[in-house]
């Protein structure tokens, strides 16, 4: 029954041991990044029940489930984790940490000490910020606006500051190991223009958290001065101007909307490449569109201060911009859809998500094209238009992105497949109850619902219970993964070296791969994607891995 | 040691120089430059900063990854200040003039 | 005294990659502060603009010769600090542990006569600090503390980095008295100088803006 002619097991860094130690004190990178997967998964939960209490006040018009105080709080916690302890590390300290140095064919990253002080760095960060929501929580939004969050909140603002503020850290330092590790340590052979899109993007991603994460720093920082010490510097009755608050908070976290989507994009450049058996259409194109989106991503903040007092002449110059930030991201859309143009296209649960990411991604961008519009802007700023435009990127995308680079990646990972039918279910359940979940809240908003409110007026309930329904499909969609997932790595069907047979060098090692990647350094001589020379041969290469085993 | 580096003369001379640009920069303060200042003072400090990084930080040294490291971070803090400044410039504009 | 093992990490395949590895990594950190400290200059430029002469008349009350003082401190302790990298890379230890001897105690004085200038303004009332009484004199009580809690602000982030900065001298120090940190691994040394000299290099712009405007 069992395929394993090899009398030992085979040997690779998941047995190399089971201690608690050799793993909390691991500088392999390949467990850093699972220790990352259990992190986000656990913060992901979190803000999942916030929002869950949420749809579920939002079932009737009137506030019955909770104080105004404490759905404040809830919509608070929901941003905060999901941004900035979900999004944000996802893709880049989960996959980008597993796999770049395989994918670039490094023994490990260029910092591994560095590495593993940011997931502990990130965890503590996490973990405060819990800790402050059981203490009281903060009830600012995650935007935190002064002169609320600076003088007049009576929440535990600074605390919740810190514990951003921390993560942070562990994002740049996350950003400075892929920065390093792909200029310097790239195999012999593989040159930026034969590298997988998935290391673009990450790249470019990199680029954006050490160019922007810093000015959130700075101005949590204010923030805080300005509650601890009394300072006043965006104090109006000093003054100050509030305004001045805002510029400083989006030029960070407008950039920071592109650290979420990129990588999910370059998850998306894969699976599309691989299931259509094609090389992606205009690889430079999608490579350059990347970097293109992180210089791009930090001349358009001013769009979400178009109602705050900002001067016009601004808000016009940066909706004229913000029109030029959609032409990257659509090259990529345009690209993945002619590499599926006559490609050999199957539909594994990979391909399902990717797929729906195109989908969803688009409709969340071409409403973007809506709110960036200055006059259109007037009207839907702040309602529930504006929270169903990013939950589509966000969640249409960039979970689907995600969930579909874990399912791909998985046997690679763990040396486990997944089961392939539930695992299809739940994409489709998911795909379901996510557009019954935010459609209806484009149609809300454009009828002038607005945002942040736990009570409405009695003609929106209708579209609210349908948002709610969807919800709770979408949970449930979501607790598939997890518990297959969990099932899986006890009683999935071990995973061959490359199941996928896709190109890329983290396929030409195990699964999963031994504790330095590679036996031997490889050296890399074709082009990236070469799909057309995988087709005539028919080499065993699970085999070969096992033949390598003395 | 494969790494180049300054001499230890070429850093004694940067210091010297920075002393220099030091006593340049208080003794401008005192004359009375109006508008001028702001745009001396920075330019001044601008060419202490680069010796610092040419010279202590041995840069001329680095490779030019570095330099475009270097460059990259300062161009961007620019822009932000730029484009802030872009609001507020413009705020006290009229819509048609 | 010194290791035996590698000078070179396993994930490295030579030590010119380790080396560059290393340098290029606290550039890309040193970026990400000169973004950080951008953002209170940012501030600074912003209401700078917007209320010209009371920062300027606020920018009276600083204490140029101590910061003149201080400049010439943080500029004498960079000398020193590149001088103990090209002691590490020489393998000169004794030279090393007196240089960067030497840049910690210049280190400490720029935080004593720092403190001086604290404890100066809190006397004067021109801290705008935890409600503490504030006099002001002139025009636009509210810009000139707006000027005061960014004099604050920018000065003691500026000094929380030559906190953390002293502490990881005297870390090193350690380890150059242990016999360590020289020649091929002088890195360590070689990147903290890179930071070292950035927050010099912070101070470079602090000192016109905040004392040499009035």
């Amino acid at each position: 029954m069992s395929s394993e002619a090899v009398k030992a097991p085979r040997r690779h860094y998941l047995n190399e041991s089971y201690s608690a130690r050799s793993w909390l004190l691991t500088t392999d990178h390949k467990r850093i990044g699972i220790l990352y997967l259990l992190s986000i998964t656990f913060f992901f939960i979190i803000g999942g029940l916030a929002a869950t209490i949420v749809r579920l006040e939002l079932m009737t018009p009137e506030g019955d489930l909770v104080q105004a105080e404490t759905y404040n709080k809830l919509f608070t916690l929901h941003g905060v984790a999901m941004v900035f302890l979900f999004l944000v590390p996802s893709i880049p300290a989960v996959l980008g940490n597993f796999l770049i140095p395989l994918m670039v064919g490094a023994r490990d990253m260029a910092f591994p000490k560095l590495n593993l002080a940011s997931w502990y760095v990130f965890s503590i960060a996490g973990l405060f910020v819990l800790y402050v929501t059981f203490a009281g929580g903060v009830d600012t939004g995650w935007t935190f606006y002064a002169p609320y969050s600076s003088t007049y909140s009576n929440t535990h603002v600074m605390a919740t500051g810190l514990g951003v503020f921390v993560a942070g850290f562990s994002s740049i330092m996350t950003a400075i190991n892929i920065i390093v590790t792909v200029h310097k340590m790239r195999a012999p052979g593989l040159t930026w223009h034969r590298m997988p899109l998935f290391v673009w993007s990450l790249y470019a991603t990199s680029l954006i958290i050490i160019l922007g994460t810093p000015v959130l720093a700075i101005t949590i920082l204010l923030i805080a001065a300005e509650r601890a010490f009394q300072v006043g510097i965006f104090d109006p009755r000093l003054g100050g101007d509030p305004v001045l608050f805002q510029h400083l908070f989006w030029f960070y976290s407008h950039p920071a909307v592109y650290i979420m989507i990129l990588p999910g994009m370059g998850v998306v450049s894969e699976i599309i490449s691989c299931f259509s058996r094609k090389r992606p259409f205009g690889y430079t194109f999608i490579a350059y569109s990347s970097l293109a989106i992180a210089v791009f991503g930090f001349l358009v903040w001013g769009h979400h201060m178009f109602v705050s007092g900002q001067s016009v002449y601004a808000g016009l110059v940066f909706s004229l911009l913000s029109f030029s930030v959609a032409i990257p991201s659509a090259v990529k859309v345009f690209n993945w859809t002619a590499t599926l143009y006559k490609g050999s296209i199957s539909f594994e649960t990979p391909m399902l998500y990717a797929l729906g990411f195109i989908g969803l991604f688009t409709l969340g961008g071409l409403t973007g094209m809506y709110v960036a519009t200055l006059a259109v802007d007037v009207h839907v700023h702040d309602t529930y238009f504006v929270i169903a435009h990013f939950h589509y990127i966000m969640v249409g995308g960039m979970v689907m992105a995600y969930l579909g680079g874990i399912h791909y990646w998985w046997p690679k990972m763990t040396g486990r497949m997944y089961p392939e039918g539930w695992a299809r279910f739940s994409a489709i359940l998911i795909f379901v109850g996510f557009n019954l979940t935010f459609f209806p809240q484009y149609i809300l908003g454009y009828l002038g619902m607005p945002r942040r409110y736990h009570v409405y007026p009695e003609e929106f309930q209708v579209l609210n219970v349908m948002s709610s329904a969807g919800a709770s499909i979408l949970a449930i969609g979501y607790f598939f993964p997890l518990t297959y997932l969990l099932w899986s790595l006890k009683y999935g069907k071990e995973a061959p070296s490359n199941p996928w047979k896709a190109t890329g060098l983290e396929w030409q090692t195990g699964s999963p791969p031994p504790a330095h990647n590679f036996h031997g350094q490889p050296v890399v001589k074709h082009e990236a994607y070469d799909y057309e020379a995988l087709v005539p041969q028919e080499e065993p290469q699970p085999e070969r891995e096992e033949v390598k085993v003395g | 040691m494969s790494q180049a580096q300054p001499s230890v003369a070429s850093l004694i001379v940067t210091y010297v120089l920075l002393l220099v640009l030091l006593v340049a920069t208080v003794a401008v303060a005192q004359i009375e430059l109006g508008v001028l200042a702001m745009p001396v003072a920075l330019a001044i400090a601008c060419t202490k900063a680069l010796l610092i990084i040419v010279y202590f930080m041995h840069l001329k040294d680095s490779i030019s990854l570095v330099w475009l490291t270097a460059a990259i971070g300062f161009v961007w803090l620019v822009h932000m200040i730029a484009g802030t400044f872009g609001d507020y410039l413009t705020r006290g504009w009229s819509l048609f003039s | 005294m010194a290791s035996t093992e590698s000078a070179v990490a396993f994930q490295f395949d030579d030590l010119e990659q380790q080396q560059q590895s290393a340098e290029l990594g606290m550039w890309v950190f040193l970026a990400t502060e000169v973004l950080f400290f951008g953002g209170l200059f940012l501030v600074y430029a912003i209401y700078h603009f917007m209320y010209p002469d009371t920062f300027h008349e606020a920018s009276k009350h600083t204490n140029v010769v101590l910061g003149t003082v201080n400049t010439v401190v943080l500029m004498t302790s960079g000398l020193l600090m590149a001088l103990a990298v090209h002691a590490a890379h020489d393998g000169k230890r004794n030279q090393l542990i007196w240089m960067l001897i030497g840049t910690t105690v210049l280190g400490l004085v720029f935080l004593g006569i720092k403190g001086i200038e604290y404890y100066d303004k809190y006397h004067h009332h021109l801290l705008p600090l935890f409600g503490w009484p504030f006099e002001w004199e002139g025009h636009s009580p509210g810009a000139a503390t707006i000027f005061f809690s960014l004099y604050v602000v920018m000065t003691g982030l500026h000094a929380i980095h030559m906190i953390i900065g002293i502490g990881i001298l005297l870390v090193l120090l350690v380890g150059a008295y242990r016999g360590g940190l020289l020649r091929e691994r002088s890195t360590p040394v070689h990147i903290f100088g890179l930071y070292w000299h950035f927050v010099d290099i912070v101070w470079v712009f602090l000192f016109p803006l905040l004392y040499l405007i009035g």
